[in-house]
């Protein structure tokens, strides 16, 4: 039962396996929602606390304890029921999924079986063209459930453990309980060699909506949001992975991929999965159903626990829990509340601040969305806070391997900040290199940009008798050059303002310098 | 009409981390025999059209509000382990993965 992170599964090149084989994909993914606290009691959810300490007698299962809904992580369920145009059920129970796994102490964990609270929507994904465009890619989906957390094991012992000779297992209950949503999507069929791109897109669409839902923080690497990602093949048929006779090919056994924590691993998995399950087909072999345990670190799966012991979760109804019946009129007022889809969203907002589609995937792509709205609100240009966003915070946020919301909310560097150093910029106080070197400051601790630029001396010279006697002073210098000036030759000025930058110390304002030099040689 | 063996109560307390000797197995196959053949009569029931039934109240929507309660200290929670580490339950390792 051992697990490895090396693997001696062949695989076969990726453009063969799609040559020769056609993926169908499932994904399940577990959202942690933001809740004060858990599913069925009143411990608190935070991250990171000391090992049972937000415990109590319901999450630890203990006997007479008795679990009560949590009203607010029933409303999240149906808001992301309804942001996934799924049916909201009229009534629904939970079931009990029974298993003899430590890390619930109750011996089932309280999910929904038969009974899901929302179930048959879509979720539209944007995907490449290939043509320096996007198209959509429409991803159906089953159901979303409401569960709890499981807790987190330590396994100590063995090849991997931090004890040798030791054997067991250390379990911490603070996440047992907390409230998740489980949305399982219909087989993904008809994406063809693009399986993996669609799959990181679904996943990377679906936490962009849990955010503009506002109902949990969605981070894959604290996993609070979490991806198992199902695999299988089947053969070639037809003229294309969207034709009716490829279609009709009955489905592959599949393989679920678990322990998938980035959107990075998302697409390398499912690519890793195509590619080895090509491999053992070509070869003769036949797909073991079973979990496969992704390896960030190599790139590879190896074999998890068989299903055929845990498939049998003997799921009955909950008898502790009543019925979640959520009357037409409460869904309807929980509809007012949801947000502008994340995509048309990101399309309004690129009409009105007028990006290319280049600079809106750059911008997308580097997680800048809301930092540049806000800083627009605050009064800066559209292009100043891209530039400004985009330059020297993601460079600092990428060599800190940290996305630039993370690193700009540690750093307390705030869009008002870069507002106020592209105010002093339009208000003619910084020229472009001193607003870099004021932002450098900023990003290195020094204060808020105007308190770094007064620190560092940082001013254009806007005393315009100073800048007129470094003009005059400079044509008396330059005779010659001065000359070709009076002859018509207006380009030569470049010569006499670089001596004019130099004579100020770099504090001058070019453009003024340069219309100084005009109006009195011309 | 028995189908339950010593080997399956065997299990059953191994599963249920309760210690019985062989005297004790020998009891339990006979008590546990008597108490299923009992429950067993229910399968006699008439329950065609008949949805299951998995509360007796007539009651649905029974949520609290999201506000934090005080529940146990970790000395409280970890009271009944039978072993402790590291501020966690210690049990027997059965997985490798989560
Ligand atoms: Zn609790």
């Amino acid at each position: 039962m051992t697990t490895t992170s090396t693997s001696t599964d062949e695989v076969m090149d990726y453009d063969e396996a799609i040559a020769r084989f056609d993926p169908v994909m499932g994904l399940e993914v577990h959202v942690e929602l933001n809740t004060a606290t858990k599913m069925f009691c009143g411990c608190a959810t935070a991250f990171g606390a000391p090992p049972n300490s937000q415990v109590c007698p319901v999450c630890l299962g203990l006997p007479g304890a008795l679990p009560v809904v949590n009203a607010t992580a029933v409303e999240s369920a149906i808001r992301i029921g309804l942001a996934l145009h799924c049916e909201i059920a009229p009534w629904c129970r939970f079931a009990r999924k029974n298993y003899f796994y430590p890390d619930m102490p109750k011996n089932f964990q309280t999910s929904q079986y038969d009974e899901p609270i929302s179930f048959d929507g879509w979720l539209d994904v944007e995907v490449e063209d290939g043509a320096g465009g996007t198209e959509i890619f429409r991803v159906e989906i089953e159901r979303a459930h409401m569960e709890e957390d499981t807790g987190k094991s330590l396994h100590i012992g063995g090849a991997t453990g931090r004890i040798q000779g030791a054997d067991y297992s250390l379990v911490d209950y603070n996440r047992a309980g907390i409230p998740l949503i489980e949305i399982v999507t219909k087989p993904i069929a008809g994406a063809g060699e693009r399986a993996p791109e669609v799959a990181r897109a679904y996943v990377s669409a679906l936490r962009d909506l849990m955010r503009a839902l506002d109902v949990s923080d969605v981070k894959m690497e604290q996993g609070s949001m979490r991806c198992d990602a199902n695999v299988s093949l089947r053969v070639r048929a037809g003229d294309g992975p969207t034709s009716a006779a490829q279609l009709d090919v009955p489905l592959g056994t599949r393989t679920e991929t678990k322990n998938v924590n980035s959107l990075r691993s998302v697409e390398r998995a499912v690519r890793y999965e195509i590619a080895r399950h090509a491999a053992v087909l070509a070869g003769g072999g036949s797909i073991l159903q079973e979990t496969r345990h992704w390896h960030e670190d190599t790139g590879v799966t190896t074999s998890g626990r068989e299903k055929s012991d845990a498939e049998d979760y003997r799921y009955f109804p909950e008898p502790d829990l009543v019925p979640v019946a959520p009357s037409r009129e409460r869904v309807e007022a929980l509809r007012q509340t949801l947000p502008e889809p994340p995509a048309e969203r990101r399309r309004r907002l690129q009409t009105d601040w007028g990006y290319s589609d280049l600079e809106m995937r750059d911008v997308v792509n580097a997680g800048a969305l809301e930092l540049i709205e806000q800083t627009v609100a605050l009064g800066a240009s559209a292009q100043a806070a891209r530039k400004w966003w985009l330059g020297e915070p993601s460079r600092r946020a990428n060599g800190a391997a940290q996305d630039l919301v993370a690193y700009a909310a540690q750093l307390g560097f705030a869009p008002a900040d870069v507002a106020a150093l592209e105010g002093m910029v339009v208000a003619g106080r910084l020229n472009d290199s001193m607003a870099r070197q004021v932002l450098d400051g900023v990003l290195d601790g020094e204060g808020h940009p105007v308190q770094v630029a007064d620190a560092r001396g940082l001013e254009l010279v806007q005393d315009d008798a100073a800048l007129e006697a470094a003009v005059e002073q400079v044509i008396a210098a330059n005779p010659d050059v001065a000359d070709k000036i009076r002859g018509g030759k207006a380009q030569a000025a470049g010569a006499l303002i670089g001596q004019v930058m130099k004579a100020t110390k770099g504090q001058a304002d070019a453009g003024k310098a340069r219309e100084l030099i005009l109006a009195k040689l011309q | 009409m028995s189908s339950l063996t010593r080997d399956d109560v065997a299990h059953l307390a191994m599963l249920a981390r309760i210690d019985l000797d062989d005297a004790e197995l020998d009891r339990m196959v006979g008590e546990l025999d008597v108490i299923l053949g009992a429950v067993a009569k229910v399968q006699q029931a008439p329950i065609d059209g008949v949805a299951p039934m998995s509360h007796p109240l007539p009651l649905t929507n029974v949520t609290r509000p999201d506000v934090l309660r005080a529940g146990l200290t970790p000395a409280e929670a970890l009271s009944g382990a039978p072993e402790v580490h590291e501020q966690r339950f210690s049990v027997p390792r059965i997985l490798t993965e989560d």
